[in-house]
């Protein structure tokens, strides 16, 4: 009997990765490829172009205030992919499938969490590693630089992949899920990635500081700056303790809230379901 | 057969079951069996409650009352285990569209190879299923250039994979030409019988279940209302026959229950005068369209289809 639900579970694990390693292969080949391309460029153009830019006196210039701002919000976009894949594969019957599978459900949410957090690698990755040829005033040699990256892109994944489970199981179609990009895109607008959250009216800073995506870029800027730069931030310093503590709770409760909700939105998937959706979809269409 | 077929006197008993979705009643005290070995149609018309009976047994639906038993558990609170024994082909998938055809079939075998055993190796050979439903060629292609009738069997591939003891197909022919529905036929028979399950299909088309049924049961309006083999409910509930004639150039029509008296009454009434003397036996067709009809007017008779007035030209005429 454990025996058995041991090879379950390492058949989950083993499915998923699978699936993730597909899907991941299918969202970086042919046309996609462009789509998965563009946001990274445009935001490499970006820094480049305000790279003479000064801020907060002291020589620092704005392009590496925004760089790990800019990793925070990728991390943070995760958010929206989970939005709209749940979405699209509700709304193209391939959840359904997974739920008349044996174990189908977990691994698809493996596979969807492999791909994703390996996808928002790739941008960090296509971000990072131009940008490390121009972007001064990084402070990447400290002991710490990258421990601290590390567990702010950990703690990250978890929490926005968690909330966009959430978000993804209470919007029903994919219009549903283009209306939940713009909050999360506004949310990203006031969280500091561009300038900092000082330069906010202080009610929209305060909201600001309730979600992550605020803490994931100051999180990744103290990884990545020196210890000066923390002089723009708010109380002029790091805080590593608060960035810890509100990522923290935000991964525990999207790993709380999230089976839960899918549980509820997975059972009631079926082959009717999936038809009266497409049949409403085509009315829209036509 | 199987190791279960010993302890299960049915691989579906359904009793007393009832859907209502708020004040609509869908199914009301649905009751059939489904014996092992065999492929059992589930017939009627649009609405009369089919897909509903078949999302309660595959676990997908919770019904309002009754009792249902599938492979021995109760679907609405079955595990994985019993998952794993179980297959479903539905009307039209679109998913998984940017999967090549082998990787899907390949990946959701995958999940049932924990669930094997050694009488029940799990999955089948996917290069071995994939010839049998006709895609070795395809099989490198990505789903979505599939055309309609090699994503049906597609389909039938993937509700196979995973070597279940009963499949569910629900409306598996809906939207496919006649062409295409005959080779998808030919391929049920085919592949169920090759890779040996229990079969529920629903179909609101006569002639699918008369091709493939070794049993059809007729659910019209929520209510089984016949229950057999082609042959026996042939017998049973087959009406009148149909005599068409004319007289002085004029159409009739007469639906009677013995044809052979009436015709005989007929030509010794009018020495003269009677021409395009035909008898057409009565059908299943006819009983079956005879059923839904009064499933669908509860007032009239099951026979009302056969009680056409024979005098109005008008309605006589073809």
């Amino acid at each position: 009997m454990s025996l058995t639900s041991i090879g379950a579970r390492g058949g989950i694990a083993h499915a998923g990765v699978s699936q993730g390693v597909i899907e991941l292969r299918q969202a970086f080949t042919g046309a996609e490829l462009i789509g998965q391309l563009l946001w990274p460029l445009v935001t490499l153009v970006a820094l480049f172009l305000v790279r003479d830019v000064p801020i907060g006196g002291g020589g620092a210039t704005l392009d590496t205030y925004i760089l790990p701002g800019a990793l925070g919000m990728f991390v943070a976009l995760g958010m929206l992919l989970v939005v709209q894949q749940l979405a699209a594969d509700r709304e193209d019957g391939s959840l359904l499938r997974a739920r008349i599978t044996p174990n189908g459900i977990p691994a698809y949410l493996v596979g969807k969490s492999v791909q994703i957090s390996a996808t928002i690698l790739a941008y960090l990755a296509i971000v990072l590693g131009p940008a490390l040829l121009f972007v001064d005033g990084l402070a990447l040699g400290r002991p710490g630089s990258w421990l601290t990256f590390a567990w702010v892109l950990l703690l990250g994944l978890i929490a926005t992949q968690g909330i966009g489970a959430v978000l993804g199981s209470l919007v029903s179609s994919s219009r549903g899920a283009g209306y939940v990009s713009l909050p999360v895109l506004a949310l990203i607008a006031i969280s500091g990635v561009f300038a900092p959250i000082s330069a906010l009216p202080a009610w929209v800073a305060g909201a600001a500081q309730v979600f992550p995506v605020y803490w994931l870029g100051l999180g990744m800027r103290s990884a990545l700056l020196p210890e000066s730069a923390a002089a723009l931030e708010v109380g002029g310093t790091w805080r590593p303790v608060e960035t810890a503590v509100v990522l923290g709770a935000w991964a525990v409760a999207g790993l709380v809230a999230a089976p839960v909700v899918l549980r509820r939105m997975t059972r009631k998937e079926s082959g009717s379901r999936v038809a009266a959706r497409r049949e409403r979809a085509l009315q829209r269409v036509g | 057969m199987t190791e279960a077929a010993v302890r299960e006197p049915a691989v579906i008993a359904v009793d007393g079951l009832r859907m209502a979705y708020g004040e609509r009643e869908v199914l009301r005290d649905v009751s059939f069996e489904v014996r092992w070995g065999e492929v059992l149609v589930l017939l009627g018309p649009n609405g009369a409650g089919k897909s509903s009976t078949v999302e309660i047994l595959e676990g997908l639906r919770m019904r309002s009352a009754g009792h249902v038993t599938v492979l021995g558990l109760d679907p609405a609170h079955a595990d994985e285990r019993w998952r794993a024994r179980v297959g479903v082909v539905l009307q039209s998938w679109r998913d998984h569209a940017k999967w090549r055809v082998r990787e899907l079939l390949a990946y959701q075998g995958s999940l049932y190879a924990p669930f094997a055993t050694e009488r029940m190796p799990r999955p089948w050979d996917v290069d071995a299923l994939l010839a049998a439903v006709g895609l070795t060629e395809q099989s490198e292609q990505r789903v979505r250039a599939l055309s309609g009738g090699q994503r049906r069997r597609l389909d039938v591939a993937i509700g196979l994979v995973g070597r279940p003891e009963l499949v569910f197909f629900d409306e598996p022919t809906a939207g496919l030409d006649p062409e295409a529905r005959r080779d998808f036929h030919e391929l049920v028979r085919r592949v169920t019988r090759e890779f040996g399950a229990t079969v529920l299909m629903t179909t609101h088309d006569l002639a699918e279940a008369e091709q493939l049924a070794d049993r059809i049961v007729i659910l019209a309006d929520g209510r089984i209302v016949a229950d057999g083999t082609t042959d026996e409910l042939a017998r049973r509930i087959v009406g009148d026959d149909e005599v068409r004639w004319s007289f002085e150039g004029r159409p009739f029509a007469r639906h009677v229950p013995d044809a052979t008296a009436f015709v005989r009454r007929l030509l010794l009434r009018h020495e003269q005068g009677v021409s395009d003397l035909e008898v057409r036996r009565a059908s299943l067709e006819d009983a079956y369209l005879g059923i839904v009809r009064a499933a669908e007017s509860p007032d009239a008779g099951v026979r009302a289809g056969a009680e056409a007035d024979a005098h109005d030209p008008a309605e006589v005429g073809r």
